[in-house]
């Protein structure tokens, strides 16, 4: 049998001072388009704490190093368990979800410093918080659903092989988180809404297709899907840098999805030229 | 196009489901919710949904079996019918889910695989991965993306739901906020379902997620629907401890084979790969030797308290034990478990393929809700059957109608006209104790079976006759305008001096949670609850002079919190009050004073109705139990005598 640090997933950490406090460096705005601040808190260290508790406690204990009174920092959360994709921000200039970084890991000294930013490629709404409904958008654009005749009792669906459902789960554990957007030298940040359309959709949206394209009644619209992403915008806009899957929490294949959407509207393209 | 419109406020399984099948059958929908949908709670669910399917039928197994089951699990508090309805639905159920899609895992036939549950000897229980709600929810999230782009349904995401709107004895709307640019507004609707999960955040740290702070069920309760069962909170016995919420790890864990033990000699310090198999107390196998480590939650909960706050024999001393899954096949585990085991390595920094878990028990759902009704199906027998005996032949089959009457516009109606209750936010299907996996169940099943009931109401109920559009404006705008009061109250609130923690929101909600926490879970005292309800009027003053840091004008997240602090309280007052009220011991529900369920005294419904000043006056109304009787709810427990077992019995086996 192994012992436990035989396994650890992480590199051996430095070992972490109980009852140290840490400063976060946290980069705030007061709304959309506004001025941005940089704003430092110390913050007290409990054991396990990770960002999360520590912006629960600005929220409860609003002051700046300085000893200026101040407003909680305004961030978005939801499951805390790295499933729901809400809290992605940048954090010492990597973008992760915050819940699952934790402060013995990224600051075990007494005074070390973090610091919080809100993603670049997503206007910001206030503070960390950005504006992610770009990624929704998309996703309506690419028709990312099973299209079934409704919710009656219509029997069972298509029987499927163990080997693709496996590769299907993967590719639907994307939580819309935005990481791989934030990664992507190519994904731009885009405020007008009227041009979602033809900038960069970027690798979550790609493999989102290949997903549905996979299905054998998702199958359907394919074509509608190849086609929203042969123009401008499209799959032929990746500039393989690569980063988005180096940084997906889900491990999500995402390299593989753009090249398998890469061959489709190769084909897809071909055929349609034939077709005439 | 129809003039009418159907509001759902709620994201997550049960308001999606209720969306896609309200749209689908003509009728507009507008669908509020607090996040981007697909970021609702439900998408924490884990280990899976249990429906009677091919392999267990042919081995005895029956929806029958499986009502049976949940009326057992749930310790004979829920009224039945509905649960048969559920039971019997639930293979059709399956089948939806696998139309859209959802990546069930497969055996090597390509067939559903299934894996077994909690309470059940059965496996019954349809998976994905280890993530199966976060699976379910996309499913329907993408069904809901394609309702919307054909213009059936609209999305409010980032607004919360503030107070429903009456008129002529009747809800006809709703008033939000935009959580962004902070505008109260009314919106009008025939029909109103609620669909808004739990309250964990009332106790502070919980499994739940952030949004999960019982206020939408609360503002409804202190606008007049009545809310049943408070006392009835289940507390999960496997959850990572955390600084900032408590993580599941799922009962698929022991399904799939994990056992749960203690070091049998007290303080033993030894790494647990040191102990050796007879120095190792596997007290569930021992104590419950049918059902081993996958007894009910409730019961697993206590035995796992009582071993570690009672007996002091937890792991290092401290309050926790060991969920073991080292001795198993670790592709296997990741095949199987991958996405909770990642989520235990992430937040611990330990690989469970290969060292023991250390885990405890949090808080976890609500069996409790809103009180809802339903017209009951044809099934009735002349009494009621005798606990049905496992894998025997059921004394009826599964058609639909049985357990309710499909279609009848009141099925999770509230006492409030026109306002309905869907998933978590209900009371109706799992008594004083829900089973693992029929959570994602009871959700989708409101919102498939009962959404047909909220398009009846619409189409022949009152708004047919007057709908919503052509009301006056007056009720609307009263709501509006005392919404914005009770805003504009806590923003003038907003000092720039010195803070203090007796009316700081924050520190209230932490002390509410950290009280609730300590009185109103696994062990429960009559004087410890009258203390605790004097606590909470203490709360609720403080509550009264709340004093804000923020009176931003966009974005306000602390106006947000604040105001979910005082429904909270309100929420906290009736379960501590039903708790004390409830004077037996019963399903989650566990009294030290009065250890035995009381069936003449309490197999009844707690009704809290909220009076003027916020605080509930209960009363116990009776139940329908005509289709099963009562039994003891033992599981077959063996007095512990701390004797040694021979190896765990495998539960009956099925696939894989």
């Amino acid at each position: 049998m192994t012992s436990p640090t035989d396994n650890a997933p992480h590199a051996p950490r430095r070992a972490a001072t109980p009852g140290r406090s840490v400063i976060f460096r946290i980069l705030r705005a007061d709304g959309p388009g506004g001025a941005q601040r940089w704003e430092e808190f110390k913050v007290p260290i409990p054991a396990g704490a990770n960002v999360i508790s520590c912006l629960q406690w600005i929220a409860a204990n609003p002051v700046t190093t300085s000893g200026q009174r101040t407003t909680p920092v305004a961030w978005d959360s939801g499951c805390l368990e790295e499933v729901c994709g809400a809290c992605t921000m940048v954090i010492n200039g990597k973008v992760r979800q915050s819940c699952s970084c934790l402060i013995d890991e990224y600051a075990p000294g007494e005074g070390d410093v973090i610091t919080l930013e809100p993603m670049s490629k997503f206007p910001v709404v206030r503070d960390l918080w950005v504006d992610r409904s770009r990624m929704f958008h998309t996703l309506q654009r690419i028709k990312a659903w099973v299209p079934i005749d409704g919710t009656y009792d219509l029997g069972p669906g298509p029987a499927e092989r163990p080997a693709d459902q496996e590769t299907r789960y993967v590719l639907s554990t994307c939580m819309t988180c935005g990481c791989c957007l934030e990664a992507c030298p190519q994904y731009k940040l885009e405020r007008d809404p009227e041009n979602f359309d033809t900038a960069f959709v970027g690798a979550a949206a790609l493999s989102q297709a290949r997903l549905f394209n996979a299905h054998k009644t998702g199958r359907d619209l394919k074509p509608d899907r190849l086609e929203a992403l042969m123009g401008p915008g499209g799959v032929n806009d990746c500039g393989n840098a690569q980063n988005c899957v180096q940084v997906c929490p889900k491990h999500i294949p995402l390299t593989e999805s753009i090249a398998a959407i890469g061959r489709a509207v190769t084909i897809h393209a071909f055929a349609r030229f034939f077709r005439g | 196009m129809s003039q009418h419109r159907v509001i759902v406020v709620g994201g997550g399984l049960a308001g999606l489901a209720a969306a896609a099948r309200v749209a689908e059958a003509g009728l507009p929908v507008d669908l509020f919710s607090l996040v981007p949908v697909k970021r609702s709670h439900s998408v924490c669910a884990q280990g899976g949904i249990n429906a009677c399917n091919e392999v267990a039928r042919q081995q005895g197994y029956s929806e029958y079996e499986h009502f049976d089951e949940t009326i057992y699990g749930g310790d004979f508090l829920a009224d039945q019918h509905p649960v048969l309805e559920m039971a019997n639905m639930a293979p059709r159920i399956i089948d939806l889910l696998d139309r859209m899609g959802v990546p069930f895992n497969r055996t090597s036939e390509g067939q559903r695989d299934l894996r077994l549950f909690g309470g059940s000897l059965f496996k019954r229980t349809h998976f994905a991965g280890a993530t199966t709600g976060q699976q379910l929810l996309y499913a329907l999230d993408e069904q809901v993306r394609r309702g919307e782009s054909e213009g059936k349904i609209t999305k409010y995401e980032f607004w919360e739901f503030l107070w429903p709107v009456q008129h002529d004895g009747r809800c006809v709307g709703i008033v939000a906020q935009d959580m962004r640019t902070m505008q109260i507004r009314a919106f009008r609707a025939d029909a109103v379902v609620m669909a808004t999960g739990g309250c964990g955040l009332v106790f502070g740290k919980s499994t739940n997620s952030i949004i999960c702070t019982g206020a939408a069920a609360a503002r409804c309760y202190q606008a007049g629907v009545w809310y049943a069962n408070p006392e009835m909170i289940q507390v999960h016995p496997t959850a990572i401890p955390g600084a900032d919420k408590l993580r599941l790890m799922s009962e698929s864990a022991r399904g799939e084979g994990g056992r749960v033990w203690v070091p049998r000699k007290k303080g033993d310090s030894r790494p647990p790969h040191d102990i050796p198999e007879p120095e190792r107390w596997y007290f569930l196998e021992e104590k419950y030797p049918a059902y081993g480590n996958i007894v009910p939650r409730d019961i697993a909960t206590r035995e796992i308290f009582d071993v570690c706050v009672n007996q002091g024999m937890g792991v290092d001393g401290k309050n926790q034990v060991y969920l073991d899954l080292s001795h198993m096949d670790a592709d296997y585990l990741t095949r199987k478990l991958g996405g909770i085991l990642e989520i235990y390595e992430k937040f611990v920094g330990e690989d469970p393929r290969h060292v023991p878990m250390k885990i405890f028990p949090a808080v976890h759902y609500s069996m409790g809700g809103l009180w809802t009704q339903y017209v009951k199906g044809s099934y009735a027998p002349a009494a009621p059957l005798p606990k049905h005996k496992s894998g025997a032949r059921p004394p009826l089959g599964a058609e639909p109608g049985q357990g309710m009457q499909p279609g009848a516009p009141t099925n999770m109606m509230t006492n409030m006209p026109g306002l309905y209750a869907f998933g978590e936010v209900n009371f109706a299907y799992h008594g004083a104790n829900r089973l693992g996996a029929n959570a994602l169940l009871s959700c989708i099943f409101d919102g498939v079976f009962c959404g047909q009931s909220v398009v009846n109401f619409v189409r022949d109920g009152a708004p047919g006759k007057a709908p919503a559009a052509g009301l006056p404006a007056g009720p609307y705008d009263q709501v509006v305008q005392g919404e914005s009061d009770k805003v504009a109250r806590l923003l003038s609130s907003v000092s720039k001096g010195a803070a203090d923690p007796a009316t700081n929101p924050y520190i209230i909600g932490m002390e509410l949670g950290e009280e609730m926490t300590a009185a109103c879970t696994v062990v429960r005292t009559g004087p410890r609850l009258e203390q605790c309800l004097r606590k909470i009027a203490d709360f609720r003053q403080r509550y009264a002079a709340a004093v804000l840091a923020d009176d931003a004008a966009w974005s306000n997240q602390a106006l947000g919190y604040a105001r979910a602090v005082g429904d909270m309280i309100a929420l906290a007052e009736a379960i501590a009050k039903g708790a004390l009220t409830r004077c037996e011991s019963r399903g989650a529900h566990y009294r030290t004073d009065f250890p035995e369920r009381d069936d003449a005294r309490f197999m009844k419904t707690t009704v809290a109705r909220c009076d003027a000043a916020g605080g509930s006056s209960l009363t116990l109304e009776p139940i329908d139990a005509s289709l099963i009787a009562p039994t003891a709810r033992t599981y077959g427990k063996k007095d512990d005598a701390h004797g040694k077992k021979d190896a765990p019995k495998a539960a009956m086996a099925g696939v894989s």
